[in-house]
């Protein structure tokens, strides 16, 4: 066997060899190595596109290397397929869940386990797992009426059910109160105690410093670093994932708070989907210069508050939603804009912008009827003004830093970054008076998230209204003037920014100002 | 083993366009196949099927003739499928067009002078829209597969046709056969040439132009691109997706609407129980070989139309029967889908046997 030369050192529980995945020409993992152990929480860190989801999907055999070598407690193995790693002892929680909404906890996890697993008694073993483990889950609740991190736990019991030997963790926090984090962390350091492995992927580097044992850094594919994260400090880390220190926010303080230009005034939209959020008595309003940010676990009415703001959605008799002192509810997207409002999706690819257009065809796509460019972008009959496109496509890519390969690139092309980047630049190009903008810099690496922040920032002080709407609570605290918290469909009060802690922000994200809790079982 | 289908990171651009000329080579290669198959000589089969009938005037004034409704239709359903829109029943808007139409002559028998012939391409236009409106209407309001309404409509249509010619509006003096009146005057398309040549072939090219241009330069052409591919995207701009179902089924019933006018206006000169070889489904056809372009709708329909006549010449020289031009236009549509789902997805075989141990790793 390989490993005969090196037996002093325990066998690890996995071990990856020069493993390289290919797709097309490109690399996504480029020859890494990597050995787990038992009873460890091994971190994976990196930022998003670094290839820490592609190495994980071939050790749990969602994906096929293009070569190198996977070493299953010191035995050589080609995992064929996902149920081949739970027959080896892996167990995966995703970072998206796959529950069905309509069935009940048990139910669901019952659809998953092998046949002989699948016994009547399979509900006093959840309800007994769970309570041991610090999940509480009840059994036969509908998993529709489960918060996000209670779902969490469903998938988490039923990895443990099969008992596994190394539990592999995407981004679990991501979708976590605070508080939520706090209680998921005891049930780890449980599982380790007990001779479980973790790996634990994430880019929260106060959270990996606080329950990992070892690190192990990607960036660009390649790895860079394997560290111990109790001797590195989050700016070390940071530092070594982005590969070049990262750009402070210059934040200046707001002193010229004007008028209201953005207000919602008992805004009450029922759901339009089965299992989608209800909108109940939403009061807010953004004034000139101000920054407004809400908070709030994903999937809890953030869509659909976007949504009836921007106009692709909600009642266009109600009155309840004001706009530059005109009340708007009955406006489309595209009067809305010529009112001054811009809005960024939380979607950038297939919602915010169109994956095999050109960038001047998505300049196109939001700005065909703002009529606030120089001539009209649309002249009807006369066709398009391809000419003045190209010139707004420069501008957005120099003042915005948009690097793509050619100048007028398909969509598709461009890195998640400076998609990003191009997409907030087309809206912020048109000088809005009022930006409404949903989760600025989700899965966006630290330079591009540092540029579109510090744009947003400038254009408040130049006197425009921003709602931000965000789950990164770092990203909230770094633009925020008035912070507000979304939770089930409801909106907490607006707060001075500089009077919250993230303490009072998890109990707000948890639920405390909602003004009942029946609402779930609808 | 298990085959997979698997997503391509970039599609070639130059195997998109070569993808309608490989299509085509297949299905000559098959083609040949098959003649040698049923014992007949397969060159000279495909010698008269594709290239006899380029060979004498009268047989490519034939073709053109065969092109037009194809050409009309064709890029009425390449824009609607650009758009994500399945209008499958171009064959019934296409005979609902030419009952509208014949009103004029059978109804308004002495009205002649050009405006009766504008009002009666008018009304071939409106009639295919009117009837292309049902399935529109029935995915805006109740969500109905517009692919199984528009085609059982087309059965309802032909029935309807077959009945009026039978029925109501029979020749009185026709010796009882199920046709209409004979049109006279300007009630039929000015001809030209020693054939059968007439005004929609030109018609049939305008509109192309005209909607290749708006699909390039126009905004209701971005519209269409965008809601037809990323329907969210599209609410973003501002478009409607229920009035681009509207939209299209106007457009594309109207156009097979007026190309059922132009045949019993043109051609046929009567209203009688067939007035379409199946241009109506042909056309889906040309539409995909045409790559859902205007201009590529009118080099796929000549070729479509050079089937039909090569099928008509197969029959008469060879004895073989004419659904062999049904054979063709099936392979054809089969070979352009499977080029088409190659240049987007590569196919894999996955060995679903996982190796585990240590035996094999010394």
């Amino acid at each position: 066997m390989q490993n005969n030369s090196n037996n002093r050192l325990p066998t690890p529980l996995l071990r990856v060899t020069k493993l390289t995945k290919k797709f097309g020409d490109f690399v996504a993992n480029d020859s890494l190595d990597l050995s787990i152990e038992a009873g460890k929480v091994h971190a994976l860190l990196g930022e998003n596109g670094a290839g820490k989801s592609t190495l994980v999907k071939m050790m749990y055999g969602a994906l096929q290397p293009t070569s190198g070598v996977i070493e299953w407690q010191g035995q050589r193995v080609t995992v064929a397929n996902p149920a081949h790693a739970r027959d080896l002892g892996i167990g995966m929680v995703f970072q998206h869940f796959s529950l069905f909404e309509a069935l009940t906890v048990v139910e669901n996890i019952s659809l998953a386990l092998p046949p002989q697993l699948r016994q009547a008694d399979l509900s006093q073993r959840i309800a007994s797992l769970s309570n041991d483990y610090g999940l509480p889950l009840n059994p036969e609740a509908l998993v529709a009426d489960l918060s996000v991190g209670e779902r969490q736990r469903i998938e988490i019991v039923r990895c443990l059910l099969q008992q596994p030997k190394l539990l592999i963790m995407d981004e679990p926090t991501a979708v976590l109160t605070p508080q939520e984090a706090q209680a998921l962390f005891s049930t780890l350091r449980r599982l380790v105690a007990e001779g479980c492995a973790v790996l634990y992927i994430s880019h929260r580097l106060e959270e990996v410093r606080q329950i990992c044992h070892d690190a192990t850094i990607l960036r660009h594919g390649q790895l860079v670093a394997e560290v111990d994260p109790q001797v590195e400090t989050a700016a070390t880390l940071a530092q070594l994932m982005v590969g070049s220190s990262v750009h402070q926010v210059n934040r200046p303080a707001n002193n010229a708070v004007g008028p209201v230009l953005l207000q919602l005034k008992h805004l009450n939209q029922p759901s339009n989907t089965p299992f989608g959020v209800a909108l109940v008595d939403i009061n807010l309003s953004v004034k000139t210069g101000e920054i407004l940010a809400i908070a709030g676990v994903a999937g809890n009415g953030q869509g659909e508050l976007f949504g009836v703001i921007s106009g692709e959605e909600g009642d266009r008799s109600s009155r309840s939603m004001v706009l530059m002192n005109q009340v708007c509810n009955q406006l489309t997207i595209n009067q809305r804009r010529q009112l001054g409002a811009a809005f960024v999706p939380e979607e950038r690819m297939g919602h915010g912008a169109v994956e095999h257009l050109s960038l001047t065809d998505n300049i196109l796509l939001s700005r065909h009827a703002c009529n606030d460019t120089p001539n009209p972008l649309n002249r009807g009959l006369m066709g398009i003004d391809r000419a003045q496109l190209a010139t707004l496509n420069a501008t957005i890519g120099r003042d915005y830093d948009v690097r793509k390969g050619r100048e007028d690139a398909q969509a598709g092309s461009l890195s998640g970054g400076n998609l990003q980047k191009f997409v907030v630049g087309r809206e912020l190009n048109r000088k809005p008076k009022v930006l409404v903008i949903n989760q600025p810099t989700w899965g966006v690496d630290a330079g591009a998230a540092a540029l579109i922040r510090q744009a947003v920032i400038d254009l408040s002080r130049q006197g425009s209204a921003i709602l931000v709407i965000s789950q990164d609570l770092d990203e909230i605290f770094e633009l925020a003037d008035t912070i507000a918290v979304i939770s089930r469909g409801q909106l907490s009060a607006g707060y001075a920014a500089a009077q919250l802690s993230r303490e009072d922000i998890g109990l707000m994200m948890a639920g405390s100002h909602e003004q009942n809790n029946a609402g779930s079982g609808t | 083993m298990q085959i997979v289908l698997e997503k391509r990171s970039q599609a070639s651009s130059w195997m998109n366009v070569m993808s309608p000329v490989l299509a085509v080579s297949l299905t000559v290669i098959m083609g040949g196949l098959i003649f040698a198959a049923i014992g007949k000589p397969p060159l000279t089969a495909l010698y008269l099927y594709f290239i006899d009938p380029l060979t004498s005037w009268w047989s490519i004034e034939e073709v053109l003739v065969k092109a037009g409704p194809l050409v009309l239709i064709g890029v009425g359903l390449a824009v609607c499928f650009k758009a994500n829109v399945w209008n499958i029943g171009a064959e019934g808007q296409l005979t609902v067009g030419a009952l509208m139409g014949a009103m004029v002559p059978i109804l308004f028998g002495d009205w002649q002078g050009p405006w009766a012939l504008v009002a009666m391409l008018l009304l071939g236009a409106v009639g295919g829209a009117m009837f292309a409106f049902i399935p529109a209407w029935l995915k805006t309001r109740f969500g109905v597969n517009e692919i199984l309404t528009s085609l059982m409509l087309v059965y309802i249509a032909q029935l309807l046709l077959d009945w009026m010619v039978r029925g109501p509006w029979k020749d009185p003096h026709g010796f009882n056969f199920p046709k209409s009146v004979a049109f006279e005057g300007w009630h039929l398309l000015p001809m030209w040439g020693d054939g059968r040549m007439h005004l929609g072939l030109v018609i049939a090219l305008v509109i192309a132009l005209v909607l290749y241009w708006v699909m390039r330069n126009n905004l209701k052409g971005f519209e269409i691109r965008v809601v037809g591919s990323a329907p969210r995207a599209g609410a973003f701009a501002g478009f409607s997706q229920t009035k681009m179902v509207w939209f299209c089924f106007a457009l594309s019933g109207a156009l097979a609407g007026l190309a059922g006018l132009i045949e019993v206006a043109g051609p046929i000169g009567q209203l009688q129980p067939h007035i379409s070889p199946n241009y109506g489904f042909t056309a889906i056809i040309v539409a995909f070989l045409g790559r859902l372009n205007p201009l590529g709708v009118v080099f796929a329909g000549l070729l479509l139309a050079v089937s039909y006549i090569g099928g008509e010449g197969v029959q008469i020289e060879l004895g073989i029967s004419d659904k062999t031009t049904q054979v063709f236009q099936g392979m054809l549509l089969f070979f352009i889908l499977m080029c088409d789902t190659l240049i987007l997805y590569r196919i894999r075989y996955l060995s679903a046997k996982p190796v585990t141990g240590s035996g094999d790793a010394s």
